[in-house]
């Protein structure tokens, strides 16, 4: 494994990178890329075969620039462990119905746009590739927004499609605010305007926020720590499979 | 537009053989035909199905390859192949656009597609069984597709003829990933050259067939060519690919699996074995490997998707009189 130390050096050499950091940033975007992936040839609408795949890709290349600060890009995301692995437990839950991943990506476009912009206007080692990604998220959070409006107030089944998606999502969505080691952020005050932002439009969907708790009763900051939930492991199987058959192997 | 063009959009009072003879006009000084233009119904029903099966072929083709998305074996690969499959997302909505320009719609040829009136190239209907057939694919199939394309942008029709601009310069980018991963493969280890080529061993006698059956047995050639619609003929185009593979196959350290295979000096092209027609019948009929998992899987997805379809369209009736309300979905 070459993330060893706390600290890794960016390719200019200047500021120390937090690894702890890159890896969770990184993972999160890794992971969601390839849910997202999942959705190539099986989108409701044409469009949306076209828009997922290029929220895949601006999230993949995301990935690869964070775990590229934190040692090998491929080692990092073909040869660990699913225990080594943190990012949240919310982008690895599998893609449900079209209403469970527009769910899911407006609950995480919403924290990451908020989280980049901080970061982005801060002058820590994550400061030029938030400035760049938050650009790109903006859009994945329109795109969300855009869907949980016309999903939930669109026709009755699709009220309800989304109103349970967003149900089932909640109780991942806590996990967002836990502090990152070496993530310079507010974190209370994230939360804060995380939940207005989804409020906000949640309301204008017409769909109830959901009610209960925003973490379950062992869940919390458990992604983070390296506690997954059992469609990961899954999730990691197909993805390392075929870089594991062969070991040393370059494509 | 000349004016033989502007005669073709008079009004329908007019008898049509003067209509016939401006359309034939524009077809020989090599004018685009434009949406408004008068023109035979045959040329309209041509049209409409050659860009309707290659549509299908684009949205139907990201099947084989989103195949191996989630196993690609590095981030690279990864990335690569997911802008591959949603270039032919794109390239199957331009089609589908410049289709409807004809009077058709995307829904109605969807419909057809999934009933099994309208068809999809069938290269498609072979499976994808290891990470070397991506490389296969891109290399040999898109290789194929752009030597039957890139006469297409000269294609009389010009929204299909426009739009093929940008599919083949997509398709070249295609073309050379595939060349390039096969190549990674082909110096790597003893496995993946192995792996490179039992995929070329596969897909090679497919992507010959992609140029259709032979001259003498192709039913829509002649008319076709006479419309302009085609510039080649399916067995020239066959030998302008094998020509142009034999050489990228040495270079890649691969075999063609072809012992007929040789130069002629007299010819001035590469000579090769018999095609099984049968096999591409066959196929063609329905019994390929992946005929019938590839539209099960395209009518799936169209039906689990028809109610966010249904509220998308509900949503939009409902907000019709809104200033600023959600837009197009960004692509």
């Amino acid at each position: 494994m070459t993330a060893t130390g706390p600290e890794a050096r960016t390719a200019t050499g200047s500021a120390p990178v937090p690894v702890t950091a890159a890896l969770a940033l990184g993972d999160d975007a890794l992971v969601l890329s390839h849910r997202l992936g999942e959705w190539a040839g099986h989108a409701p609408v044409l469009e949306e075969e076209v828009a997922l795949a290029n929220i895949a890709l601006d999230l993949l290349g995301q990935a690869r620039v964070l775990l590229s600060l934190a040692g090998d890009e491929d080692e990092l995301a073909y040869l660990r462990e699913e225990r080594a692995f943190r990012n949240l437990q919310l982008v690895e839950q599998p893609n449900g119905d079209f209403a469970h991943t527009i769910a899911r990506q407006l609950y995480f476009s919403t924290y990451q746009h908020l989280l980049f912009a901080e970061l982005a206007s801060g002058d820590g080692p994550f400061a030029p590739l938030a400035a760049k990604a938050v650009k790109e998220v903006a859009y994945h959070r329109d795109h969300a927004e855009q869907w949980t409006l016309r999903l939930g107030d669109g026709t009755e089944t699709s009220h309800e499609r989304m109103r349970r998606a967003c149900d089932a999502l909640w109780r991942f969505t806590g996990e967002m605010f836990q502090p990152v080691e070496g993530l310079d952020a507010d974190w209370a005050r994230l939360e804060q305007r995380w939940l207005e932002s989804v409020t906000d439009v949640l309301g204008r969907a017409g769909l109830p926020l959901p009610e209960g708790p925003s973490t379950g009763a062992w869940s919390a900051g458990a992604g983070r720590q390296g506690l997954h939930t059992e469609p990961f492991g899954r999730m990691l199987a197909e993805m390392q499979h075929l870089h594991r058959s062969h070991p040393g192997a370059s494509w | 537009m000349a004016t033989a063009a502007a005669q073709r959009t008079a009004p329908d009072t007019v008898d049509t053989a003067a209509y016939q003879h401006a359309f034939d006009a524009a077809v020989a000084a090599d004018e685009r035909i434009e949406p408004r233009d008068w023109m035979p119904d045959a040329y309209r029903a041509t049209l409409v199905r050659q860009i309707a099966q290659h549509a299908h072929s684009e949205i139907i083709g990201m099947q084989p390859e989103a195949n191996w998305i989630t196993r690609a074996p590095s981030l690279r690969r990864k990335a690569i192949l997911m802008a591959k499959v949603q270039d032919e997302a794109g390239h199957g909505l331009y089609l589908y656009s410049a289709a409807e320009t004809l009077g058709t719609s995307r829904d109605d040829l969807l419909d057809k597609l999934h009933s099994g009136r309208q068809k999809y190239s069938s290269i498609f209907n072979y499976p994808t069984l290891t990470w070397a057939d991506v490389g296969a694919i891109g290399w040999l199939v898109d290789g194929a597709a752009i030597t039957n394309q890139v006469p297409l942008c000269r294609c009389s029709y010009g929204p299909y003829a426009r739009a093929m601009v940008r599919v083949c310069k997509e398709e070249s980018f295609h073309q050379r990933q595939g060349y390039e991963l096969l190549l990674a493969l082909s110096k790597g280890t003893p496995e993946q050259h192995a792996m490179a080529q039992d995929a070329v061993d596969r897909w090679w006698w497919p992507s010959l067939m992609m140029f259709g059956p032979p001259d003498d047995e192709s039913q829509h050639s002649k008319q076709s060519m006479e419309w302009k619609i085609k510039r080649h003929s399916n067995d020239e185009l066959r030998q302008r690919f094998v020509d142009i593979c034999v050489p990228q196959a040495e270079s890649l350290g691969l075999t063609l699996p072809d012992p007929e295979l040789r130069w002629n000096e007299e010819r001035g092209h590469y000579d090769f074995g018999p095609i099984d027609w049968t096999e591409f019948w066959e196929v063609l009929k329905g019994n390929g490997p992946c005929n019938e998992q590839r539209i099960t899987q395209r009518r799936r997805a169209h039906e689990e998707g028809a109610w966010v379809r249904e509220a998308a369209a509900a949503y939009a009736a409902k907000h019709a009189g809104d200033t600023g309300g959600t837009g197009a979905t960004r692509a």
